[in-house]
């Protein structure tokens, strides 16, 4: 079994791109990351399990961790791969992810003191972030250096409202309501998109009405 | 500059161990370049899955530290420093309580934390957050580490990645690092913690590791003249299966909530060898002796995980049922699971006291790299916790030494750098064969004439790769080529001259434990390789 793979490549940032075309012989499980490991390419990979975000790029026009899509998964014989588009090309499908990074540094999101005993269920779901990108590759809110961090901010965002003690729920609101909820029309583009299936309803929800609503604080008062 | 607060710290690995170290620094206001390939969200420590230890006897077993401790130096065969032991196990109830602190959200009953069992452990003292317990830990000390980015006392310099330690007048004066967006090289002053993880990169597709993990550090330290100790210990997780790549690990977690492992005898029953063997907790013997049986057992061996409750597989096991289902097409709940032994650990690295300290002045060593805790065999839920007392000590130490034995008066300049060659295509194909025989000659059970063919086979490699290339002698092969011969050489003939079967070590023609042995191994590269019996 063959597949073209017809990759974006481009020495560097300020290159012209151009497209190059391997022919590569898969087993059934092979994915696309077993394909990129033997081609002269630079792409980014770690855990090759889908628990570290990495191999982010976009397959047949849709954004997807490479160890995560089978090739014997993919419609026809062309596999089309391409860099994230929402970060500056680095080299071939390499990108510089920093800026969500960058995001989360200017949004002052860490715990001022003890976190409380609480709230583990969520706190766990939105740890399962991969900062991969994924979710603001399709996000029609989101550009980098806009005021919107998009869902990769509001997960860890979401861990700190429900493990933050009482005193830093107002501030963290104020960073949620923001930083977050102002920028986020609920297309919910990201919600099927996310390789960790995080349930990202779930935790806008419970998100807003802990930051907007302040239902998690009182419940805690009482 | 003694007691300068100006000099900076270079943390060599954003992981845990090298997150905790620059997190310890920071808070008592000392500057730190944390230094990694890839942003912390894609280490290694990300992957750990079932938990951490620690005595906060909090399942009415009237747990106490000195159990905890006496567990992890009978696990790792008495080969451990006992003092070091002694540090890490009376402390690991408040690293676990740190990280509470931290916002982990660690699995929890009415609100109080709650242990799981795990190998080797007479009693239940593995805390956890279902099996990805490494992820929230990591996410917890990113967060405590953006404070200090923000504050100015942590520089990430993320996409960069360790060249070698530049060393004068016998001490660690900095670090050579190579941007790998810019392609630049620079140079960076002051002491320098390495927790750069196991080395992987050695048994390429073979380890439950990440790719990001080449070995490239360590392999460069045991060239620069760094002390490594125990490299022949290497650790087999019983229960991995082979995905596209790598090794997938299914959890001791697994095992630690009632998985069984079995095999299928010809009548088409099923013999729970373990439990056969060693009674009821023979499955959750140390990894060491469950590895050791199956690979002597010459059967396909399945883990049962049938039998456990719905309860388990939604509160504490969820994300490893869909692992398995998304990687290997089974449904753990109905079905069993193939497992085989991978490789997982390095319990052997880069020789450090109690303090961290290497046989350098100025270097550290801390997590996965640094010979520490583990002995001839780790305890799972200890190496988490390793990585983060073992960060938190490392950067003591540098406090401590920074008030009075370092000096740390050299100002570096771009005339520091040096060269550093990466391996051509046609190294590759060389450091191919030096991994296979690498991959042959350290398998579960060894011998003596294995082992001695791995090293011959590799030197002669080598040496028809100088001739071929018609050069005069190895200086002029890549600088990574030759790390990667030495350090391959210096685990095979670690393993080599260790003549007793101990841990994770099992020679066939030694295979008795002998008491002459109970001792470090310790091996070190200077012009050429020395082995200290």
């Amino acid at each position: 079994m063959k597949k073209v793979l017809h990759i974006r490549r481009q020495k560097a940032g300020s290159n012209d791109a151009y497209w190059e075309d391997f022919i590569y012989e898969y087993k059934e499980a092979d994915t696309v990351a077993t394909a990129l490991m033997t081609l002269p390419v630079v792409w980014e990979h770690s855990c090759l399990q889908k628990r570290c975000g990495a191999c982010a790029v976009v397959i047949n026009g849709i954004p997807r961790l490479a160890c995560d899509t089978r090739l014997s998964s993919l419609k026809g014989q062309r596999v089309v791969i391409e860099p994230l588009r929402k970060f500056p090309v680095v080299e071939d499908l390499l990108v510089d992810r920093s800026s969500m990074m960058d995001k989360l540094r200017e949004m002052e999101l860490w715990l001022n003191d003890d976190a409380v005993p609480d709230g583990e269920k969520m706190a766990f779901e939105a740890s399962k972030c991969l900062q991969c990108g994924l979710c603001l590759e399709v996000c029609p809110n989101f550009y980098v250096g806009g005021k919107f961090g998009g869902m990769a901010a509001m997960a860890p965002t979401a861990r700190l409202l429900n493990k933050a003690p009482e005193d830093q729920q107002p501030e963290l609101s104020k960073i949620y309501d923001q930083n977050i909820y102002e920028g986020c029309a609920k297309s919910l583009a990201c919600r099927n998109i996310c390789p960790a299936q995080i349930d990202i309803e779930n935790l806008l929800v419970k998100s807003a009405a802990a930051s907007i609503w302040k239902i998690f604080r009182k419940k805690r008062k009482i | 500059m003694t007691n300068n607060t100006r000099i900076s710290v270079n943390v060599i690995g954003a992981g845990l161990a090298g997150l905790s170290a620059a997190k310890e620094l920071a808070e008592r206001g000392v500057y730190v370049r944390l230094f990694s390939v890839q942003a912390s969200e894609r280490a290694q420590s990300n992957l750990a899955e079932g938990g951490i230890n620690a005595c906060l006897d909090v399942m009415g077993e009237n747990d106490t530290w000195i159990e905890h401790y006496e567990d992890t130096m009978k696990g790792g065969c008495y080969l451990a420093d006992p003092d070091m032991v002694k540090n890490l196990t009376e402390n690991a109830p408040e690293v676990v309580m740190e990280m509470d602190r931290l916002g982990v959200p660690f699995h929890r009953a009415d609100g109080h934390i709650i242990q799981r069992n795990f190998g080797g452990q007479k009693k239940k003292r593995t805390t956890y957050a279902m099996s990805s317990t490494g992820k929230v830990l990591v996410v917890a000390l990113i967060d405590a580490v953006r404070k200090y980015e923000h504050s100015g006392y942590v520089k990430r310099y993320p996409h960069h990645r360790f060249e070698k330690i530049i060393i004068k007048n016998s001490e660690c004066v900095g670090v050579q690092i190579y941007d790998i967006y810019t392609h630049t090289r620079s140079v960076f002053e002051g002491p320098v913690i390495i927790a750069c993880g196991g080395f992987n990169g050695m048994f390429p597709g073979l380890t439950t590791g990440t790719t990001a993990n080449t070995g490239l550090a360590a392999a460069e330290l045991f060239s620069q003249g760094i002390e490594f100790a125990n490299l022949e210990f290497i650790q087999y997780h019983p229960t991995t299966t082979e995905i596209t790549g790598k090794r997938l690990l299914i959890s001791e977690a697994a095992r630690g909530e009632g998985g069984r492992l079995f095999y299928i005898r010809a009548d088409g029953s099923y013999c729970y060898f373990m439990e056969d063997k060693y009674g009821e907790r023979g499955n959750l013997m140390p990894r060491d002796v469950i590895s050791r049986e199956m690979a002597m057992l010459g059967h396909q061996v399945y883990l049962n995980l049938m039998e456990l409750t719905e309860d388990t597989w939604t509160n504490k096991l969820s994300d490893l049922r869909d692992e398995i289902m998304h990687y290997m097409s089974i449904d753990p709940k109905i079905q069993p699971v193939p497992v085989s032994p991978g490789i997982h650990y390095f319990m052997g690295g880069i020789k450090v006291d109690i303090g961290h300290h290497t046989n350098l002045t100025g270097l550290y060593a801390a997590g996965e790299c640094a010979c520490a805790y583990h002995g001839a065999n780790r305890l799972g839920g200890n190496s988490l916790l390793g990585a983060i007392y073992g960060g938190q000590t490392a950067a003591r130490s540098i406090l401590a030494d920074m008030a009075d034995s370092l000096k740390n008066d050299y100002a570096l300049s771009d005339g520091d750098i040096t060269d550093y060659k990466y391996m051509s295509d046609a190294d590759k194909k060389i450091s191919s064969v030096i991994e296979h025989e690498l991959a042959n000659g350290l398998g579960i059970i060894r011998n003596g004439k294995s082992l001695q063919r791995a090293i011959d086979n590799i030197n002669n490699s080598i040496n028809n790769y100088i001739q071929s290339l018609d050069i005069a002698g190895e200086q002029q092969l890549s600088d990574e080529l030759i790390n990667r011969y030495r350090f391959a050489i210096a685990m095979l003939t670690s393993a080599l001259e260790r003549r007793e079967s101990r841990g994770a070590h099992t020679r066939e023609d030694y295979p008795d434990t002998l008491e002459e042995y109970r001792r470090t191994s310790v091996i070190k590269w200077s012009g050429k390789m020395f082995i200290q019996e």
